[in-house]
Formats: structure tokens, sequence, C-alpha cells
């Protein structure tokens, strides 16, 4: 008997591409943020010390029983709809039973045979504008595990020192959404797959449904990916990269499992049908347990449930209630705002399309409201390690310092002052400009006449370039008004004044 | 010894409950005297060993609340529900706080609940003095409560006996006049079996109609609490305490609690259709069995009732359906039993200490062989490939089950049947066939796997050993089952004593540790 070959040199992106094509498939599971758990009242929360957040129904206890949370139900219709599914009209949970220390019950109950939701697609935005349709299997509730600490040098179970458990995040609701086979996507693969991952994240944060970190593990993606050679049709086998948690380490780790696999396959071998892990110092996977369809879970209906029957008339009204999709939304803010592109981008990468939108519907022009958010709110944010949106400025302060611009009280050095007034709690705009008199030095008593003609007798020879027709010029003299006024003269007013002096139209 | 307060012991908990109204005796001086019962009956080499565990100091404190708060008079006396002050034995599978819960099995040897079950809750509240908790099979495994972990139950009639299984303990401790009342529960006949050949009565309820939680689930689809007790009357005042819709058993059905203590007071067959089912008697049944059977027949017919024969092909398969649905769920009920979180834990003697082998090593050395047996079967029958054969095929038997129960109740408004098909047996008799022990169950098993409530009344002897009678009503009408119980047990008692009365005396040994005497002397009786 010869030695399978299961390993080899992973091949270079292009030569992969070359001669094979890829096949994904995802699993993402989503944490869902009811107030407490899939199947007992103890509390959804994240943080706490281990343990704290249990009772006897999430600890398995003897004797106890579960009782949906009919909240968790309700989210999953609507992320159901949001993907485009199916809703089951009746669906019933089963035991998915395998001993491991982080189910207490042994048995984790899930959805198998009737998923709530199903037969859905969700079109995907790649960077370039093309869209890919990716197809939805299903979309099925299920339980949490408890979170397990391997103590020692393997970081897994097997040859641990010792393994702790943590049963706070047991029980907790969760949404499982599966694809079907994604083909077709070739070269783009590892970019459809962040954007796939990306675009779920988005539709259950709008959806308000879950806190949809990753970093927190609230979205969590499985992504299977095979190779097929170029020019068939039958799937190869794949690999299941397990917990992959940010948007980058998706898009690495389909780049990494297609370079591997096709250099198994270019060596004759056999890839071998298995969980994987990702490994985010080498950017590698690493080989995890083997895994065949024919694991055995002996699902059977969990006889402690009755079924879960949704009726059409309640699924309607959930349907409108559900927000504008994200996909949608950005379109049409694109367009309203006339941003390019890239600066729209930015402003979806900075997570700041709400606040612009507010920003933008309480009066200030697009182009302005981006200014403040991505400069200066974004510059102050950086400063105190915060994300923009989350360092306090209200879209309304924002109106209100533009407004005092543009009715010239005050001008935009100023006005990043008082935006640093603002943050330190010390209210809103207007007082603050009033409070600390800040407002522009007007020449209703002949002060700004009088700083622009010293500045002027102690620049002759700007004055005489000026004269010259030179009238960039004028930059020259701001500044030492600025000076004499302490910051508070309107560099237009100033322009004017120098023009008027020297007879000159503006 | 405590001969002054022995009578108080045999009597039924309606007549007990009378008395502690009308103030003729305190519910101390009722709980003390159970407890002195206990001790004289229940220890030693042939003792009947109905108790696990027995909370003489809980019991009797509740049982002087409940006396201080009638001697308190008025508005309180008044609030007190109709069985308070009266004591109350509980299954060792139902969890009770405070006091150990085993289900009979060294896998949970010494773990104590840290909630109580619904049920317990209810007894709390209604301040009937919890006395203890009763020997059973392993986890409700069996029909004999031979399987506990804890050793064996004896049947008051005969303590060479078997007391029924598997809730031995409940319905022997009833039979032996440790408690006047008792809870047990029901998932192939655990209640009504061992009421049948103690010369009890036990209800089954409708599934749903009380609630499971805090039942160490068995099978989820077929347990149900229910009363154990001596007369129809006193099962139905209890079932009236302990059913009801609990938000915490998604499988509890809404509703009011029907007025059973009622059906039976004003219990009457004229007129009523009872049907025989074909498939339940005959072949099988002991002919002293059958002989009571059809005398009680013979009693309802000439009270008015109309007895009709009604065809259930499908019981023919119903212990084979039961022997897959039933071992299957248990599979996975008991699968959280591991040694990792609570209850025994078993090191393997060598080799690494990987989880799975801590886990292999506790659940070979903490569970018994019919455990073991009904683990293995249900793993088996669940496994990919052998599903649809397996389970899916049993599920398919209890729809056709349910659909000859929905037959025959157009026929019939109750349906008749011996309760089990022997008197109860040697101690011992059936240990190497574990089918014979199934067997036990034949006629009680379809009203589980249907959801019907079902109620077992004592129907005469044969040899000098209890047989039962039991009545089967459709899905909610647990009433009928008390109405016709009631009127069989009526009928009976005419020209002799009930048959709960005439249980042997009992040969009372002096207790090595008397259950706490001084307890009972700082509520003197009529305080």
């Amino acid at each position: 008997m010869t030695q399978t070959l299961t390993d080899a040199e992973p091949l270079s992106y292009e030569e992969a591409l070359e001669h094979f094509d890829p096949v994904l498939g995802f699993e993402v599971h989503v944490e869902l943020n009811t107030k407490t758990k899939m199947f007992s009242s103890a509390p959804n929360a994240f943080g706490d010390e281990p343990n704290t957040n249990v009772n006897e129904v999430c600890l398995g206890l003897p004797g106890t029983l579960p009782v949906v949370n009919g909240k968790a139900v309700e989210y999953a219709v609507m992320l159901g709809l949001a993907l485009n599914c199916q809703i089951a009209e009746r669906c019933r949970f089963a035991r998915k039973q395998y001993f491991y220390p982080d189910t207490p019950k042994n048995w984790q109950t899930s959805q198998y045979d009737e998923p709530i939701a199903f037969d859905g697609y969700l079109d995907i935005e790649l960077d370039d504008g093309e869209v890919f349709r990716v197809e939805i299997e299903r979309a099925h509730m299920e339980e949490d595990a408890g979170k397990l600490t391997h103590a020692g040098t393997s970081g897994r179970i097997q040859g641990a020192d010792y393994s702790l458990v943590d049963y706070n995040r047991s029980g907790i609701p969760l949404v499982e959404i599966v694809t079907k086979p994604i083909v077709g996507a070739g070269a783009r693969a590892p970019e459809l797959a962040r954007a796939y991952v990306s675009a779920v994240r988005d539709i259950v944060k709008g959806l308000g449904i879950s806190d949809a970190k990753m970093e927190r593990g609230n979205v969590r993606c499985d992504a299977n990916v095979s190779m097929m050679p170029k020019g068939t049709t039958t799937f190869g086998t794949r690999s299941e990269t397990k917990n992959v948690n940010s948007l980058r380490a998706v898009e690495h780790a389909v780049s990494y499992e297609m370079r591997r696999h096709a250099g198994i396959l270019a060596s004759g071998g056999t890839i071998v049908q298995e969980t994987r892990h990702w490994q985010e110092g080498s950017r590698t996977t690493s080989s995890g347990r083997p895994k065949s369809d024919a694991d055995d879970y002996r699902y059977f209906p969990e006889p402690d449930l009755v079924p879960i029957v949704t009726t059409a008339a309640w699924v309607e009204e959930l349907r409108a209630q559900l927000p504008e999709p994200p996909a949608e939304r950005r379109r049409r803010l694109l367009a309203a705002w006339g941003f390019s592109e890239q600066e729209f981008r930015d402003v979806v990468a900075a997570g700041l399309l709400d606040e612009i939108e507010e920003t933008v519907a309480s009066g200030v022009a697009p182009s302005v409201a981006r200014k403040w958010w991505m400069g200066e709110i974004s510059r102050l944010a950086n400063a105190r390690d915060l994300e923009p949106a989350a360092l306090g400025v209200q879209p309304a302060m924002i109106a209100e310092l533009n407004a005092l611009i543009e009715q010239g009280r005050i001008n935009d050095k100023i006005a990043r002052q008082v935006l640093e007034h603002v943050l330190a709690g010390e209210g809103d705009p207007e007082e603050i400009v009033s409070a600390r008199g800040l407002e522009v030095v007007s020449d209703d008593d002949g002060a700004l006449t009088a700083a622009v003609e010293k500045a002027m007798a102690e620049n002759p020879d700007v004055v005489e370039k000026i004269a010259g027709g030179k009238l960039k010029a004028i930059g020259a003299l701001i500044g030492p008004v600025m000076k004499e006024t302490r910051g508070q003269a309107d560099a237009g007013a100033v322009r004017k004044i120098v023009l008027e002096k020297l007879g000159m139209e503006g | 010894m405590t001969t002054h307060t022995h009578h108080l012991t045999r009597l039924t908990a309606a007549e007990m409950a009378q008395k502690l109204r009308a103030g003729e005796i305190t519910s101390v001086q009722l709980t003390q005297a159970h407890l002195d019962r206990i001790a004289a009956v229940d220890g030693g080499e042939h003792g009947i060993h109905a108790f696990l565990h027995v909370s003489a100091e809980e019991a009797l404190r509740t049982a002087a609340e409940v006396d201080d708060l009638r001697a308190a008079g008025g508005a309180v006396a008044e609030a007190l529900h109709p069985l308070a002050g009266v004591p109350i034995a509980v299954k060792d599978l139902i969890v009770t706080e405070g006091q150990p819960t085993t289900a009979g099995s060294k896998m949970l040897e010494g773990w104590m609940s840290p909630y109580d079950a619904t049920v317990v809750t209810k007894l709390r509240e209604a301040k009937l003095p919890i006395l203890g908790k009763t020997n059973l099979d392993e986890f409700a495994m069996g029909s004999s409560t031979e399987h506990s972990a804890y050793g064996v139950t004896r049947n008051p009639w005969d303590t060479t006996r078997i007391p029924g299984g598997s809730g031995g303990g409940s319905a022997a401790a009833v039979a032996a006049f440790e408690a006047p009342l008792a809870l047990g529960t029901d998932t192939g006949g655990s209640i009504r079996q061992p009421g049948a050949v103690t010369g009890t009565v036990g209800t089954k309820p409708t599934y749903g109609s009380v609630s499971r939680y805090g039942a160490i689930a068995m099978a989820s689809s077929l347990d149900q609490i229910g009363p154990v007790a001596r007369t129809t009357e006193d099962a139905a005042l209890l079932h009236e305490l302990i059913a009801g819709h609990d938000p915490k058993d998604s499988t509890s059905l809404p509703g009011e609690v029907p007025a059973f203590g009622e059906a039976v007071r004003t219990a009457d067959v004229a007129g009523m259709r009872i049907g025989v089912i074909k498939q339940l008697q005959g072949e099988g049944y002991q002919q002293g069995v059958l002989d009571r059977f059809h005398e009680a027949l013979d009693a309802l017919r000439a009270a008015g009732a109309e007895i009709v024969e009604v065809d259930c092909p499908s019981f023919d398969y119903a212990l084979g359906a039961y022997y897959l649905i039933m071992p299957s769920e248990a599979s996975s009920n008991l699968a959280k039993f591991d040694g990792v979180r609570y209850g025994t834990r078993v090191l393997p003697e060598d080799g690494p200490l990987t989880i799975e082998r801590v886990m292999g090593s506790t659940r070979a050395a903490g569970f018994g062989d019919e455990v073991k047996r009904r683990i293995i079967l249900g793993t088996y029958a669940l496994s990919a490939g052998y599903y649809d054969a397996y389970y899916g095929s049993a599920q398919k038997v209890r729809t056709l089950i349910q659909q000859d129960f929905d037959a025959a109740f157009e026929k019939a408004d109750v349906l008749i049947s011996p309760t089990a098909p022997t008197v109860a047996f040697p101690l011992g008799e059936n240990d190497d066939d574990p089918l014979a022990m199934y067997l036990n169950d034949v006629a009680t098993i379809p009203a589980n796997l249907a959801g019907v409530p079902g109620i077992s009344v004592p129907g005469g002897l044969s040899e000098g050993l209890p047989v039962g009678i039991q009545f089967l009503a459709p899905i909610r009408e647990d009433a009928r089952v008390y109405r016709a119980g009631g009127a069989l047990e009526k009928l009976l008692s005419q020209d002799a004593e009930p048959l709960w009365a005439q249980a042997p005396e009992l040969a009372e040994t002096e207790p090595a540790a008397a259950a706490e005497p001084a307890e009972a002397a700082a509520h003197p009786a009529g305080k």
C-alpha cells in the first residue's frame, strides 16, 4: 500500500488559479443580543465574571427544561427575511448530541431538518461594484456552547494541563447562516469571502439583533474551501477553517486554503476532509480534527420543546418593520451625496454613515458634514483612542457649529476650538461662543479696519505686491490681523478691507 | 411504642385533613406519627425500605407552621390549603432543595439540587410536610424497584415480593402507612403498576397537565408526575394541588385545573360507556387477575354502566415502540451525567486522565446494568442509518396508537383493563430476564404513548395479593378516570373494608435511632 500524499508546498496564488477553480461555502454564526439566553432566563451579557450569568437551566442541571426565547425567534425571522429567505410556517428544535465539556447537557439544542429560514440569497457588492449573488441554504436557531480555556502549551484540549470552562456563553442564542456552495468567484474568491461576511455583519448590525463585534465573537465564520481542476464541475474535498474572526482573516484564510489545496492536488495528493485552525501569526491554517459527512450526532427532535409556529401575518408585520438593506442604503446615499467612490468607502470604513446621514438631515451640506466627521472629529477621536462615532459628538452639534460659521459669527478655526469645548462638557456651541467671547470680530466699531491698517502699515512690501496685482499676497496680511484680533477676524472681511483701502475690486 | 398515635397513620388523607381542620389532631402529631411508623417499619434487614432519605426536622418544622397558622384562626387558618399539614413522600426522581436527590443512582450520590421541582414548590406553598424521598429503580428504569443502587423496596403485603416499579418506594410507603400521600412519576406505568401490586391508587395525569420541571427526565415525551394515595379521593385532591400550567415547562398545557375531588365524590357509572380493550386481556394475564377484572366489570355493569368491547390493534406494537422511544430519549437525557460538573466522578484506574476517559469511567461505574442496557439500546436506535427504521417507525406506531384511542373513545367514555398482568412477583424472579420484566408494563404503556390519563384502583386480592384495575380516558379528561375509579372503589368496598385498610400490620421494630423525638416535644399536642 502506498502512502497517500496529504501535504505539499502551497502554490502561489496565480499558479493555483491557473489550474484550479475554488468552491467556497460559509457557516456564519451570529450571537443575538437578546436580554436573556435562548432557553433560560439567565442574562445574555459579555465580559462578566466567569460562570455568573448562569442558572440551573443553562447549566443543564438534572430536571431542568428549556423554554424558547420568543425575542430570539423574532430576531431569527428578521434575519431570515433580510437574507431573502423563506420562513418556515412550522419548525422544530433538535438535539445535536456529542460529549464535550463546553455543552453542559452533552447535546446542543439546534435545528436539524427543519430550519426556521431557508432558500435565500444575498447580493454581494465587490470593491469595483461588481455584484455577486451568494445563495443561502438556511438560517437556523441554536444555542452557543460554553467557552473553554485550555491551560498549557498546546492551547487545545489534547495535551492541556487542565481546562477551564465558562458557561456564561452557554445558551446564548445563535443564528447559523449556511450558504450553498459558491462557484465561479475565481480569483476574487478571497475578496468575495470578506465582502460576504462583512455584508452579513452589516445586516445584523442594521437590524439591531446583534452587537456584531467580530473581535468579541458576536459574528464568527467557518470557511469551507475546495478546489476543482479547471474545466471540471465535480467539487473537490473541502476543508473547514473554523472561527475565523476578522474580515481580514477571512480573506487571508480563504486565499491560503486555495493555495494549500492547489499545492496538494497539483502534486497528485489527496485533500483530507478536516477542520482547520486559522493561525493569525503565520497567516496559515493548521490541521484540526478529521471531519466526515458521517459524523453521527444522533439528531432527534427535542422532546422538551413544542414546534415553533410562525403565522403569515406576524412574518409580514416583521417584514414591514425591516430597515433598508445596508447595500441599498449605501447605493442611495452615494448617489445623494455625490461623494467619490473612494470618499464614500472611507466613510463606510470609518463607520460614520449614520452620523453623516443625520448631520445632512440637520441641514448641513454632505461635503461639509463629511469634512467635519472625517477631519476634525476623527482626529479628536484618534487622539483619544476612540472610534469617531463613539466620541460623543452629536450630529445636531455639527449642524449648530456650521450655522454659526455660515452666519459669519465664527470661522473654521474658532469652530474647531468650540468643538473641543463642547467635548469638555461646557455646553452647546452657541453657549460656548457667547460665554467665551469667541464671536468673530466684526467691523461695527472699526476695530477690524484699525487692525488691517496697522498690518498694512507694518508690511509695506506686501502692500506693494498686492497693489501690483498679486492678490495672493493678501494672505501674508491675514496672519498679523489675526494676531491683533486674537484669531477672531474673518479672513473674507480682511480681504475686502485691504482691497477697499487699495481702491481695487475683489 | 407509639401506639397512642398509631391510629393516625391508618386514615385517608382526606380524613387526616378533616381532623386537622376540626382541631382534633395537630400536624405535628400527625407528622410525628408517620416518622415513628417509618422508623418502625422502614429499616432493618426485612424492612420496607421505601425511603432513601427521611427529613424529619424539615417535616416537623412545616407541620408546626401549619399548626401555628391554624391556631391563629380567622382568615389565616381559612387560607390554608385543604391538605395543609398532611404529610407526603416524594419520589427521589423529583428534585428538592435542601434534601438529597439521587434518582436511585450512584451517579447522583450526595447531590443536592439548588432548586425545587415545580410540584415541590406547590407542596411547600400548600404546606404539606415532606417526610422524605422514596426509593425507585435507577433513573426510573424498571418495574420492580430492584434496580435501585440503594437496595430493594419490599411489598408491604408480602415482604418477599416486589412493590412494583419504578415508583415502588412511593407505593410501598403509602401501603405501609409510612405516608398517606406520595408523588410518583409515570413513563410507562411507574405510578400505576406499583399502585396495582400494593393495593393503592395511582394516577398518570394527561401528558402536560402536571409540570415536569424538576423531574429528572427519563423519556421526556412520556414522563408525567402524578399522585400516589390510598383512595381515589386522596389522589384527586393531590392531583388538583400539583396540576396546572407552568411556564417553565414548554409542554405544559394551559387551562384551569378541573375539580377531581368533586368527580370522585359524585362518582357514578350509571349510563357510562366503559370499553374493554380487546388487546389487554387474556394471554399473558394471570387467571386471578382476570377473575378480579371480570368481577369489576360485573359490578360496574350492575351499577348501570354499559360495557362495550373496543379494538385497539396497534396496541400489539406498543411495547416494541415504547422500548425504542423510551431508550432513545433516555440515552440523550442521561448524557449529562458525565462527572464533569456534579455528582459522582470516577477516575480511570490507570492511563492518562483525559476528559473522554474520565467521562467513560464515571459512566461505567456510576450507572447500573439496566440503565446501561437502555442507553446502549437508545444510542443504537438514534444512530445514523438506523434512525428511520427504529425511532422513526416507533413514532409512526405511536401515531397509530393515538388513532386507536381516538376510535375507542368514540365508542366508550372510558376504557378499562387490568393494570398489570400479574400480582407482585417474588424479589429476584426476573433478574435474568429483562424482557419478562418489560412485559409487566404491557397494559400501562399505551397511555404514555398517547398522552392520555390513566388510573389504577384496587380490584381485590388474588392469592392474598392486590390486583389493580386501570381506567383510561381521553386527553384532558382526567376527571373521567376519577369518576369511574371512584365508582368502582365504592362498589368494591360496599360489603368489605377498603383494600388499603386490609394491608398487613407489619412487625414494628424498635428503631435504632428514633426520628428526633425532641423535635416533637418542642411542639406539644394541642398547641
